[in-house]
């Protein structure tokens, strides 16, 4: 049976690249190595497919011609004044680079996705900087790992096991065996604690206050993971120590942390639901490895503060390297979002959010980024590509942009493309079609072409293409 | 193709031999010709004016990861310095880094044709040829960062130089590379652990070997492939006050592997390591000790980076020196350690005239670059953006060519630095030659690349046509004629085509990125340990790592025999 | 004057309060997220039902449901400054996190979402303060009747 190995997943930002996938008459039909939602991925991708390209008429989509599509979609972009180009995280950089050369013939805005995701780390960084690594150095080195805000075992499921705790590096050994032995032993206390609650009827629901005292294995020379949310998430689970913050108190816990690291004392008792005292020991177990690193996710960037808590966090681990070395880390979210800020990056200087409405690169998130533009009712036509804003933008800034006219390019019928004017079947990158992309780490990996793609659907780059070559053959025109 | 004559332009060509002599110069097919129909041909009148080869730039860090992690960093950069969109360029930002298609816009103003990344992870390669491909308007190359790669790092360590060569040699066809890029060797696989080393017979920490037996042996390596470049080192302690030794160790670890007259070594921005004294308060120039030894030795080359009073960014592979200028400045810093390779760091930075330390480092460069005797052996740069940006270029250009600029500039810098500055003792003004060689001919040659940097016949046609006419302007007196003519070319002429003229771009063209092939006796053993060890060094697969030369907008591969 | 208007305004708010106390809320912290499920729910295509299964829910604390008086499975409404929806109420697999509900990213979480971005270009996505309340008698809309209900242009 034709395997095709060394496959590239494109789902989330780990960006698995040992996924082995069975091909059979050009369908696959198994997939080794991926998580579940991989393996969903490669199994399920030609669900709910766009099979030809949509027109709206009279209030319903209608399948068009490629040459209709296009004429009109290039159209929609000449006659608005301010287009938003919206998605990209989860296409390939080759398409990117199309849709910057777009965005500026037609003096739009382009966004990506990491304007709601990681686009308050970004801002951060320019604020500070960022002290980070390939993960491949925290897999070899890092003895004290941090996920603050973020939960792994969902949104990156291997991140664990291929780059930090559960990973063999050479100067660091996977943690993996100690932690099936106690799992087993927390799971015996369990049913344990279960069995007495039943015998003396008391509420079976009831679950144990957590402990804030550190475990024994955090004093230990190995690897140690520890888990910062608000809530105990399956993360927490596999983690030697969770760390419970009160919601919205991630920039308290983390200024704290600086002031510890720096020998100074709090006069409080708790920070963020934290006894001091726990909070002092951790420090210590910061100050006392070899290289620590910070995982942050979603938790920080969404939650009160925003750029502020990874403002916090960054100092954080920037004054932690002058008592040892520690490194930090964005989890990133699609396949592709490290790949879009890349690519807008070199091409325009800055990382998302771009506005070419004056001929020349703007950038000023808050005033560029779509959500205000949205919300301010400034765009008047939009083009949307390999992502669902009317699934995930809050309703407001959804209804904003369903009003306008709407381009849609995606492989699958989604709720924002059933709200589109013109919509193009494309093929799926990294299924059907080649590329480019980058993992969280921004280390670039290629994206393969495992199977032949349905007849009527063409690539992103080609479609981009065509718009743009069609947006400039009726300028010229209408010069 | 179209034909071209440039008619009756001053032409300054040292690799000919040529030195302003009036001449045409006849171009069909991108090549420079003997003659060619002057009925068809298209002609330039370039009287009154100098004609060079294009320009060729050998260290200057315009792409790759963290070039572009430099473009994020630094948003306040870019809104001052701005290009709109035209019928013929894409829009873009400067100033200290500028966006892919600005930077090939701005060299090919400038006249430069050839420029070489000096920087680049192999892991992240693709980023490189990735942004390499949207740099339009020059041909460029970029060197891989080995000197702490852990393979070369164990291969030396356990002697085995023919196998570090066959690594060498694999890591440079899997990655596109053009030369083999030496990095505070030893102090990047230090630094993550967060250490360093402090001399070039320090012992790496958990390696057992020493920066300069990795200096050494990847000089054997280099001369083992028949490299068109030698190495190219970036040497320990770098930016740190005494490390003139440092750098004078550096050279004299290679002397006896020298042969026939020929470079091995070439030391990248030697202002950076060119300091005496203790510490920034009793920072001296080394910059008589370093010309005097290079003087006397042929086997080492340099170029100058050299500082301009402005706002920029330093970059560079040196994780722990980017640390220390964090900790020296208290501005933002980015540190991105790359697994198994090699690491780098991001701060920006202001050179002012009036620091004590920025105003020596401003004179040492210029004292290095007046003190060499050989123009052959010391190039022009600014180690792009780090201690300028690369379109300050003509400024450097005035003030080698000028006392005068050189005093204008010394009355406006701190006070004890023109005390202490050698350079009022220096009388040396170069000549448009000498111009000529520093900033095209000398890097050429040094870089093997013979179609570059000279306009003798079979040479690629990229020339550089400046509106000053030697006969009339003394440069030494007229030092602002002369920074005018230099920052916008009256033509720019790339593989046969006009692509700039009076500063405007007139033609997009995409160049070509160059790299090496080395051709082994024995590839195939190489590769199966490779893939062995591969998963335990990487986190990608063996086959996601190697960039096929598809991948390459233009590839331009240079095959050379090697002998292992 | 003034004193009495405040009085006022605390005599209604007081009645308002007593309104509250006869039906059960739950003055709670929301918070949006990627799960398995969902990742996997949105591989299967965004109109499948395994999708509108694995996003139209929330979790909740036990404790809370309890005090909601309902139990799993039921619906919930969710109302916040900003919308309000009708959601499957799951007891939540990583409790205890009491006052904190979790919906996963999707149209039905979107409905609630702030989208303030206080100048980042970033909504409010997590730590949105929301009002829970039983709704057995509402349906969760279809992503269909939501498209419908909420997107549809004039």
């Amino acid at each position: 049976m034709p395997v095709v190995s060394h496959v590239t997943c494109p789902v989330c930002g780990s960006f698995c690249d040992d996924i082995e996938v069975i091909v059979k008459n050009n369908v696959i039909t198994d997939v080794r190595n991926a998580c579940a939602v991989g393996a969903a991925k490669f199994l399920d991708y030609a669900n709910h497919r766009n099979a030809k390209p949509l027109v709206r008429k009279n209030g319903e989509l209608v399948e068009a011609s490629w040459d209709e599509a296009v004429r009109k979609s290039a159209e929609i972009l000449i006659d608005a004044t301010y287009p938003l180009l919206y998605g990209w995280s989860s296409t390939s950089c080759e398409a990117i680079r199309v849709g910057l050369e777009l965005a500026e013939e037609v003096g739009g805005v382009i966004d990506n996705t990491s304007t709601i995701c990681h686009g308050p780390s970004i801002l951060s960084i320019q604020d500070v900087g960022i002290a980070s690594c390939t993960l491949g150095q925290l897999r070899h080195r890092a003895d004290l790992i941090f996920y603050w805000g973020c939960n792994p075992w969902s949104a990156h499921p291997r991140h664990v096991e291929r780059y930090t705790t559960f990973s063999n590096g050479r100067f660091q050994k996977s943690t993996w065996r100690a932690h099936v032995s106690r799992l087993g032993g927390i799971l015996s206390k369990k049913r344990l604690r279960r069995a007495i609650n039943l015998v003396l009827g008391r509420d079976v629901f009831a679950t144990p206050e957590i402990s804030r005292e550190l475990p024994y294995n955090m004093f230990q020379k190995k690897r140690k993971m520890v888990v910062v949310d608000v809530r105990k998430t399956h993360s927490a689970e596999a983690a030697d120590y969770f760390l419970q913050v009160e919601p919205n108190k991630d920039y308290e816990l983390l200024q704290a942390f600086r002031m510890l690291i720096a020998d100074e004392e709090l006069d409080v008792d708790h920070v963020a639901g934290v006894p001091v005292e726990t909070l002092n020991e951790i420090a210590d177990v910061m100050i006392g490895c070899k290289l620590g690193v910070i995982f942050f996710g979603l938790g920080l960037t969404m939650t009160e503060g925003k750029i502020r808590n990874i403002d916090a966090a960054i100092s954080l681990v920037r004054d932690l390297n002058q008592r040892t070395k520690f490194l930090i880390m964005p989890m990133r979210g699609h396949f592709n979002v490290a790949g879009a800020n890349v690519v807008f990056t070199w091409q325009t200087g800055y990382p998302f959010a771009v506005d070419f409405s004056q001929g020349y690169p703007q950038y000023n998130p808050g005033e560029t980024s779509v959500i205000d533009i949205l919300c301010r009712e400034e765009a008047d036509a939009g083009l949307v590509i390999a992502s669902d804003p009317v699934a995930h933008f809050p309703k407001k800034a959804a209804q904003n942009l369903v009003k306008n006219p709407l381009i849609v390019i995606d492989p699958q019928t989604t709720p924002t493309s059933l709200m589109a004017d013109v919509v193009f079947p494309s093929t799926f990158v990294g299924i059907e079609t080649e590329g480019t992309a980058y993992r969280m780490d921004h280390v670039p990996l290629p994206l393969k072409k495992i199977v032949e793609p349905p007849s009527n659907c063409l690539s992103d780059v080609e479609i981009l293409q065509r718009i743009l070559h069609e947006v400039r053959r009726i300028r010229s025109k209408r010069k | 193709m179209t034909q071209l004559i440039v008619k009756n332009g001053f032409v300054y060509d040292p690799l000919n031999r040529i030195d302003g002599e009036k001449m045409d110069l006849a171009i069909n097919d991108g090549k420079i010709v003997g003659k060619v129909d002057e009925k068809k041909a298209k002609v330039i009148d370039a009287s009154g004016m100098i004609v060079m080869p294009g320009g060729v730039d050998i260290h200057c860090h315009i792409a790759g990861a963290e070039v572009n992690t430099g473009r994020l960093l630094r948003p306040e950069d870019h809104f001052r310095d701005v290009e709109a969109k035209t019928a013929i360029t894409r829009s873009g930002v400067g100033y200290s880094i500028p966006s892919t298609f600005t930077t090939g816009y701005r060299y090919a103003r400038m006249g430069y044709t050839t420029i070489m990344n000096p920087s680049m992870p192999p892991l992240e390669a693709r980023h490189t040829h990735e942004e390499l491909n949207d740099t339009p308007m020059v041909d460029k190359a970029s060197y891989p960062l080995l000197g702490d790669w852990w393979f070369v790092l164990e291969d030396l360590r356990d002697g085995m130089i023919k196998e570090c060569a066959a690594h060498v040699a694999w890591i440079m066809v899997a990655t596109k590379g053009y030369a083999i890029k030496i990095v505070n060797p030893g102090g990047l696989e230090a630094w993550g652990f967060g250490q360093n080393v402090r001399n070039i017979d320090d012992t790496v920490p958990r390696f057992n070997i020493t920066p300069k037996e990795i200096i050494r042996g990847l000089c054997k390596v280099n001369k083992l492939l028949h490299m068109p470049h030698t190495i190219h080192v970036h040497t320990n302690n770098l930016g740190k006050a005494g490390n003139y030794a440092t750098a004078l160790d550096t050279m004299k670890c290679v002397e006896n592997l020298a042969s026939d007259d020929k470079p091995v070594i070439h030391i990248t921005h030697c202002q950076f390591s060119a300091y005496k004294g203790s510490n920034w308060r009793t920072l001296r120039s080394g910059a008589e000790e370093i010309a005097k030894y290079v003087n006397h030795h042929r086997h080492v080359t340099l170029d100058l980076g050299q500082v301009v009073f402005t706002d920029t960014t330093t970059m560079t592979a040196d994780g722990p020196f980017q640390y220390g200028l964090y900790q020296l400045t208290g501005n933002k810093w980015v540190n991105h350690d790359v697994e198994t390779e090699t690491s780098s760091g991001i701060v920006p930075f202001r050179y002012r005239r009036k620091s004590y330390v920025h105003a020596t480092q401003w004179s040492i460069g210029l004292e290095l670059g007046l003190l060499v005797e050989d123009p052959w052996r010391i190039y022009l740069t600014t180690d792009h953006p780090n201690a300028a940006p690369f379109i300050t270029y003509p400024r450097i250009i005035s003030w080698l060519m000028s006392r005068n600029a050189r005093d204008i500039t010394m009355k406006r810098i701190n006070k004890r630095a023109r005390h202490k500055s050698l350079l009022p003792s220096i009388e040396r003004e170069y000549s448009f030659y000498e111009i000529a060689i520093v900033t095209r001919a000398g890097q050429a040659k040094s870089l093997s690349l013979t179609q570059k940097g000279h306009l003798g016949i079979g040479a690629d046609a990229d020339i550089a046509i400046y509106n000053i006419n030697p006969e009339l302007v003394d440069p030494s007196r007229k030092y602002k004629a002369v920074r005018k003519a230099f920052e916008n070319s009256a033509y720019t002429i790339k593989n046969g085509e006009i692509v700039a003229k009076d500063g405007k771009i007139v033609k997009s063209v995409r160049g070509k990125t160059f790299w090496v092939n080395p051709q082994l006796s024995s590839p195939i053993e190489v590769a199966d340990d490779m893939k062995r060890r591969f998963r335990e060094y990487w986190t990608v697969e063996y086959e996601n790592y190697s960039i096929p030369e598809s991948f390459l907008a233009a590839s331009a591969p240079i095959s050379v025999k090697a002998e292992v | 004057m003034l004193t009495k208007r405040f009085k006022l305004i605390n005599e209604s708010k007081r009645i308002l309060s007593g309104w509250d106390s006869l039906m059960p809320k739950l003055k709670v912290s929301l918070l949006t997220g990627r799960t398995v499920d969902q990742g996997v729910g949105k591989e299967h295509g965004k109109l499948s039902e395994e999708y509108q299964e694995s996003v139209a829910i929330c979790h909740m604390d036990p404790e809370d449901i309890k005090s909601l008086g309902i139990r799993e499975n039921k619906n919930v409404k969710i109302i916040t400054n900003f919308g309000s929806v009708v959601l499957r109420l799951v007891k939540s697999p990583t409790a205890p996190h009491p006052k904190i509900v979790f919906i996963p990213y999707g149209p039905w979480a979107s409905l609630v979402m702030n989208p303030e971005t206080h100048g980042t270009g970033m909504p409010s996505l997590k730590g949105i303060p929301a009002e829970i309340e039983p709704a057995l008698e509402e349906k969760v809309s279809s992503i269909l009747d939501l498209l419908e209900e909420h997107y549809k242009r004039e």
